[in-house]
């Protein structure tokens, strides 16, 4: 259905493939979050593995900042309409969390937790093969607290809610259990491409 | 509460255009196929160009559920914007756009969840916030609420003649003006930004302290706003916020 009288702003067209459907392109960065930015001090933070209820392994900040810190760049897609190309991350695969801990992803799905109580579901797959980071680092700096700092899940490909920001912690799950938007009428999985935004896309 | 259903696109109907500063603008929607929604919630909206070219934007629902099945969307003109000048130029009543909603199950208020509530807004960041004004007001509810709202000048303030109106109810509604480039014009009001100090005095207004406190603006105002409410006690697992902007 056409709208009246609109016309629009063109994506650049050897940009436009980079945008999914329902998207704008956005030069800054928004913050987008439901509630207070929690003020996590590195020497207070650590990151907790867990199979269920069972702790894995839990790391320090140093500790965590040991382990192999990769490079990933990306284009970022919010469910709240904008896109964000060229995102540049530092921060530890996840493959190498779990090769540090010694496992192999023991069920298909997991849940990122957070220091406000926030959290998201996300299958193991999507997780492991070089697709996600718990990033560390933001264009070179270390992440601020808005954007999810001292250190926030990174899984680009799907819709940015999934990207927990004030990660403490992986636990995987025997079901694919909803986290908090998930619960909200968001939707399980999230993919920007296929326009999965609410419950039932 | 999951919502269930899958939400489909569906044609609205323009039905009024408000305007309610020199650049915020309230468009009243009828929906073909008519939804409940609370207060608090936003729609999608989605404009298609005739080459097919499309794009959407959020925006939150001003009026109150008890106003269904009209939904009003509050829009503030951004320059340079693709969709917001759209709205202020060329849509009129009798137009058709495509919304789908109603969306959000988090920063979202019913009367029989109680208070006292505390609403801070900054700018078009009231538009969820009156919903939940409104939606007290339609319920005669007496649940002790708050508006914490911060604007540039006093003409800036979307809402301000029905806002003063509702204060004036004497049920328990009352509204705190916060303006950054001008003096306060009321004793109740402030001629600064919201901080912990003007927090503390605001707050002295609700009988006890809020159980759900609901602040939505730009992300720089959430985060000032959020502080300052912290540094006026208030503990950050009460705090509910929404951001825009970019």
């Amino acid at each position: 259905m056409a709208t009246r009288g609109f016309f629009g702003r063109r994506t650049p067209p050897e940009l436009a493939d980079r945008i999914p459907p329902g998207q704008y392109l956005e030069e800054g960065f928004p913050v987008l979050s439901a509630g207070p930015t929690p003020h996590v001090r590195t020497e207070d933070w650590s990151f907790t593995l867990k199979v269920g209820p069972r702790p894995v392994k839990r790391w320090n900040w140093d500790e965590f900042n040991a382990l192999p810190i990769g490079k990933m760049t990306r284009d970022i897609h919010c469910v709240t309409k904008w896109t964000k190309l060229n995102t540049a991350w530092e921060g530890v695969l996840v493959d190498d969390i779990l090769a540090d801990a010694g496992i192999e992803p023991p069920t298909g799905y997991t849940l990122a937790h957070a220091y406000d109580g926030y959290d998201t579901n996300v299958p193991t797959a999507d997780l492991v093969g070089g697709k996600a980071m718990v990033a560390l680092r933001y264009e070179g700096a270390p992440l601020t607290a808005d954007h999810g700092g001292p250190a926030r899940l990174l899984v680009p490909h799907l819709y940015f809610w999934k990207s927990a920001k004030w990660l403490n912690g992986l636990q995987f799950t025997e079901r694919d259990e909803g986290g908090f938007w998930e619960l909200r009428g968001y939707h399980m999985y999230g993919d920007p491409w296929k326009e999965q935004r609410f419950t039932g896309d | 509460m999951p919502l269930r259903r899958r939400l489909d696109w569906q044609a609205a109907t323009v039905r009024r255009v408000e305007t309610k500063t020199p650049t915020v603008k309230s468009f009243f929607l009828e929906p073909a196929e008519p939804f409940a929604y609370r207060a608090g919630q936003h729609v999608d909206v989605r404009l298609t160009a005739p080459d097919g070219y499309s794009t959407e934007r959020s925006y939150s629902i001003a009026s109150a559920p008890e106003t269904a099945p009209l939904v009003e969307l509050t829009v503030e003109l951004l320059e340079g914007g693709e969709v917001s000048p759209f709205f202020h130029e060329v849509v009129e009543p009798g137009d058709t756009l495509e919304i789908r909603g109603p969306i959000g199950g988090h920063f979202v208020w019913r009367v029989a969840e109680g208070g006292p509530v505390l609403l801070v807004g900054g700018g078009s960041g009231v538009v969820p916030l009156m919903g939940m004004a409104r939606h007290r007001a339609a319920q005669r509810a007496d649940v002790p609420m708050l508006l914490f709202f911060s604007a540039r000048h006093w003409d800036e303030v979307i809402f301000r003649d029905e806002l003063l109106d509702l204060e004036a109810r004497g049920d328990g509604f009352s509204l705190a003006l916060a303006l950054t480039r001008e003096p306060a014009r009321r004793e109740a009001d402030f001629g600064r930004r919201i901080d912990g100090a003007a927090a503390m005095a605001a707050l002295a207004r609700l009988p006890a302290p809020p159980r759900v406190a609901y602040v939505c603006g730009s992300n720089p105002f959430v985060e000032a706003a959020t502080a300052a409410l912290m540094e006026a006690g208030i503990p950050a697992p009460v705090i509910r916020t929404e951001r825009y902007g970019g």
